[in-house]
C-alpha cells in the first residue's frame, strides 16, 4: 500500500493578512484576531494525495506543526478524505524558522513510520520561504522535486513528474520515497462546505509534543532556529501623488495628457 | 588574498554555458561585502564545456572560481550539485553564501543549507553588514522590513530576489584563480532530469517592457482580469500581477511582480485593483512614472504613486482604452 504524508500549515487567512502590521514604535507585530486557515497551496497538496488514493491502494496521513488551534485544519483534511491526522504542538516548537520547522516535521514523519511520498505546498502564504519541503527531504535524506505541476507516472519505484522552471519546465524522474512540493497548476482542490467544516471539528487527531518526538529542546522552536528576526522597521516608498478627478471621461483624458507630458506613452 | 574570515561565496548559474545576469549581479554585491570584511569573493560554477566563462566572473568581481566542468553537470542535477557544493563548503568554510532566487536556486539553496546545518534567508531584497560584521538580510513583511540574521551558524546563507542589485561594470583587468573540481565520486542516483523545455513567455517580457500594467485582487474575477489584460494590450505593455491574482488562477506565477516574483524597471507602471502592499511594491521601485487605479480613495497604494484615479476598474478602463485609441488616431 502506498503511504502518503501531506504536510499542511495553518496560516492567518490570506484575505485578512493586511491586518497584521508592524508597530513602528515597539517593533513588534500587531497580529489582530485573524482566523487560521489551511495554506492555499496545501489544498493542492491534499488534492494530489486524494487523487492518488482514488487510483491506487493508498493511505493518507496529514501532518502539521502549529498551535493547538491548527488542529482544526488537520481535522478538515480528515473530512476531505485523509485517514490519519497528526498535530505537532508544544510551546517549545514556537518561534521556529524554516530549518527548525522542517527538522520537527521530519522527526514527526520518522515517528509515523513508513512513507512513500511526502506532499508539501510550494510555499506557505505567511512565510513563503519555499524551504520547508526541501529541508524535510534533506533531513530524511530523500530526493525532492519542487514546483510539481503534473504527475505523469506513479507506477513502480520511479515516478515521473513535470515541474515548473522560471522560463519553462522540466521532466524529472524520481525514485520514491521522495518529497514533492506542488503548485496551483497541479489540480483543482475540492473544498468542504461550511457545514462540512463544522462537522470536521468532531474528528479525532493525534497530538505529539516534544516528549513524544524525543527531540531536545534546543533543536526545535526558536532555540533550534539558526536565523532570527533581529529588527523590524516600517518603511515607506512614498511618492507625491496627484489624484485625478472629474467624470470618467475627464479622468481618462487628463490621465492620458499627464502621461503624454511625462513622455511615457 | 589573506584574511581572517572565510570568503563570500556566490553559487553561479549557467544555462547552456551562458552565465545568468543574476549571478553577475550577486558577484558585484558580494565584492562590496567582501571588501568590507577584507576577504575574497569566490564563485562556484558547475556546467559542461565551459570555456572562458571564468573571465566574466573575475571581471564582475570574483577572486577565485571553483569550476566543475564535465558532462554530468551540463544542467542542474540535484544530488550531484548539492554534494559538490556541500563538500566544498565544508572544506573551505565560507563566511557567506549567496544564491539567486531562480527556480533552481530556490531548490538547491535549502538542500545545501540543511546539509550544512545552517540558516537560510529567503528572497531578500538587500544585504548589508552590521557593526559586528554580521550579515543582515532584508525581507519585506507586514508593510515593513524584517532584518534577518544568522548569529551562530556558518555560513550565513541567503537567496536574493531577482534584479535587486545592479549589474557590475565589467573590469577586464581583473583576474583570479580557477580551481578545477574533481567529479565527486559516489553520489546516490535517485533523481534525474530527463528533459528541460524552455518556453518563450507569451506577450511582452516583463523585465524589459517600457510599460507594465499590473492587476490585483480588485479585478474580482476572470472577466475583470480580462479588462486589465485589454489595457495592457492596447498600451503594448507587459502584464504583471500581484499574488492574489496568481492564487485565483487569473494569471500565471511568471507574471507576479515583487519580492517573490520579478523586479521590473519600466518607464510607466499602472497598478490596477491592488493595494500597494510592500511585497509587491518593492518590485517596481525603479519605475519612472507610476499610476494607480483603485476604487478605494483610502487605499495605501495612492501614497506610493505619481497619479491616482479613484474608480471602479471595470467601469474606468474601457473608457480609458477608448480615449487612448482616440488620442492615437488624432496624433498619428
Ligand atoms: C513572504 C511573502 C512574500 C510575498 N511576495 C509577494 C510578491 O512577490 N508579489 C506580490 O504581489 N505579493 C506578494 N506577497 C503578498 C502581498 O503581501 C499582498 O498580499 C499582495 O501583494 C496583495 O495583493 P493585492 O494588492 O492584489 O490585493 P489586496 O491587498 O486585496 O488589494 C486589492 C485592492 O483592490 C481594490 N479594489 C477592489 N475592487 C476594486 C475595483 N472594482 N476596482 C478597483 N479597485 C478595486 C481594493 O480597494 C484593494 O486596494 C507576499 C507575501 C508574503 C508573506
Ligand atoms: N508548520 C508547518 N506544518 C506543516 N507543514 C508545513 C509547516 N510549515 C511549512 N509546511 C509545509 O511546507 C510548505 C512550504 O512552506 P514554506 O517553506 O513556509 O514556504 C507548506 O506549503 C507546507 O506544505
Amino acid at each position: 500500500m502506498l503511504k502518503i504524508v501531506v504536510c499542511v500549515k495553518a496560516v492567518p487567512d490570506p484575505k485578512q493578512e493586511r491586518k497584521i502590521r508592524i508597530n513602528p514604535v515597539t517593533k513588534t507585530l500587531i497580529r489582530g484576531d485573524i482566523p487560521l486557515v489551511l495554506n492555499p497551496l496545501d489544498k493542492n497538496a491534499m488534492e494530489a494525495a486524494l487523487q492518488l488514493k482514488e487510483q491506487l491502494d493508498a493511505q493518507i496521513v496529514v501532518l502539521s506543526m502549529g498551535p493547538p488551534s491548527a488542529g482544526n485544519i488537520v481535522k478538515e483534511c480528515l473530512a476531505l478524505g485523509a485517514d490519519q491526522g497528526f498535530l505537532l504542538s508544544d510551546l517549545a516548537f514556537s518561534g521556529a524558522d524554516a530549518y527548525a520547522t522542517a527538522y520537527t516535521l521530519a522527526k514527526g514523519i520518522e515517528k509515523i513510520g513508513s512513507y512513500h511520498v511526502i506532499f508539501c505546498g510550494m510555499a506557505s502564504s505567511d512565510s513563503s520561504t519555499e524551504w520547508v519541503g526541501p529541508e524535510i527531504g534533506a533531513f530524511l535524506k530523500i530526493p525532492i522535486v519542487t514546483r510539481v505541476k503534473e504527475i505523469i507516472e506513479t507506477e513502480g519505484e520511479w515516478w515521473k513528474v513535470k515541474a515548473s522552471l522560471d522560463n519553462g519546465f522540466r521532466v524529472v524522474q524520481v525514485k520514491i520515497p521522495a518529497v514533492l512540493t506542488v503548485t496551483r497548476e497541479l489540480n483543482n482542490p475540492r473544498t468542504l462546505s461550511f457545514s462540512g467544516i463544522i462537522e470536521a471539528r468532531k474528528r479525532e487527531i493525534t497530538h505529539w509534543g516534544i516528549n513524544e518526538l524525543c527531540v531536545s529542546d534546543d533543536s526545535v522552536g526558536l532555540k533550534g532556529s539558526p536565523t532570527i528576526v533581529s529588527n523590524m522597521a516600517s518603511i515607506e516608498l512614498k511618492r507625491e501623488v496627484e489624484i485625478i478627478t472629474g467624470t470618467r471621461e475627464e479622468k481618462a483624458e487628463q490621465l492620458i495628457q499627464k502621461l503624454v507630458e511625462a513622455g511615457v506613452i | 588574498m589573506k584574511s581572517s574570515c572565510g570568503a563570500v561565496w556566490v553559487i553561479a548559474e549557467q544555462i547552456g554555458g551562458r552565465i545568468l545576469m543574476e549571478s553577475l549581479q550577486l558577484i558585484g554585491h558580494a565584492r562590496k561585502l567582501a571588501d568590507e570584511i577584507k576577504t575574497s569573493v569566490e564563485v562556484v560554477l558547475l556546467g559542461d564545456k565551459l570555456n572562458g566563462q571564468s573571465r566574466q566572473l573575475f571581471a564582475a568581481g570574483a577572486n577565485k572560481v571553483y569550476l566543475g566542468n564535465n558532462p554530468e553537470l551540463t544542467c542542474y542535477q540535484q544530488e550531484i550539485y548539492t554534494e559538490i557544493i556541500v563538500r566544498l563548503a565544508k572544506e573551505h568554510k565560507p563566511e557567506i553564501v549567496l544564491i539567486g532566487s531562480t527556480s533552481t536556486g530556490r531548490e538547491l539553496a535549502p538542500l545545501v543549507a540543511a546539509r550544512l546545518e545552517t540558516g537560510l534567508t529567503a528572497h531578500c531584497i538587500d544585504l548589508v553588514l552590521n557593526e559586528d560584521k554580521l550579515l543582515e538580510a532584508m525581507v519585506p513583511a507586514y508593510g515593513g522590513l524584517l532584518t534577518i540574521t544568522c548569529p551562530e551558524k556558518r555560513p550565513q546563507m541567503a537567496t536574493v530576489a531577482k534584479g535587486v542589485f545592479p549589474t557590475p561594470e565589467p573590469d577586464e583587468n581583473r583576474t583570479g584563480e580557477v580551481v578545477p573540481l574533481d567529479a565527486p565520486g559516489e553520489v546516490p542516483h535517485r533523481i534525474e532530469t530527463l528533459e528541460v523545455i524552455y518556453e518563450e513567455p507569451e506577450g511582452i517580457p516583463l523585465e524589459s517592457a517600457p510599460i507594465v500594467v499590473a492587476g490585483g485582487a480588485g479585478a474580482g474575477d476572470h472577466e475583470g482580469w480580462q479588462v486589465i489584460a485589454d489595457l495592457a494590450e492596447v498600451l503594448n505593455a507587459a502584464l504583471g500581477s500581484t499574488r492574489p491574482a496568481v492564487d485565483e488562477g487569473w494569471t500565471e506565477l511568471e507574471t507576479m511582480i515583487g519580492q517573490s516574483g520579478k523586479i521590473v524597471n519600466p518607464e510607466l507602471y499602472i497598478g490596477v485593483g491592488l493595494s500597494g502592499e510592500l511585497q509587491h511594491m518593492v518590485g517596481i521601485v525603479g519605475a519612472q512614472v507610476m499610476v494607480a487605479i483603485n476604487n478605494d480613495a483610502k487605499s495605501p497604494v495612492f501614497e506610493q504613486v505619481d497619479y491616482g484615479v479613484v474608480d471602479d476598474c471595470r467601469g474606468f478602463i474601457p473608457v480609458f482604452i477608448e480615449k487612448i485609441k482616440e488620442y492615437w488616431s488624432r496624433n498619428t
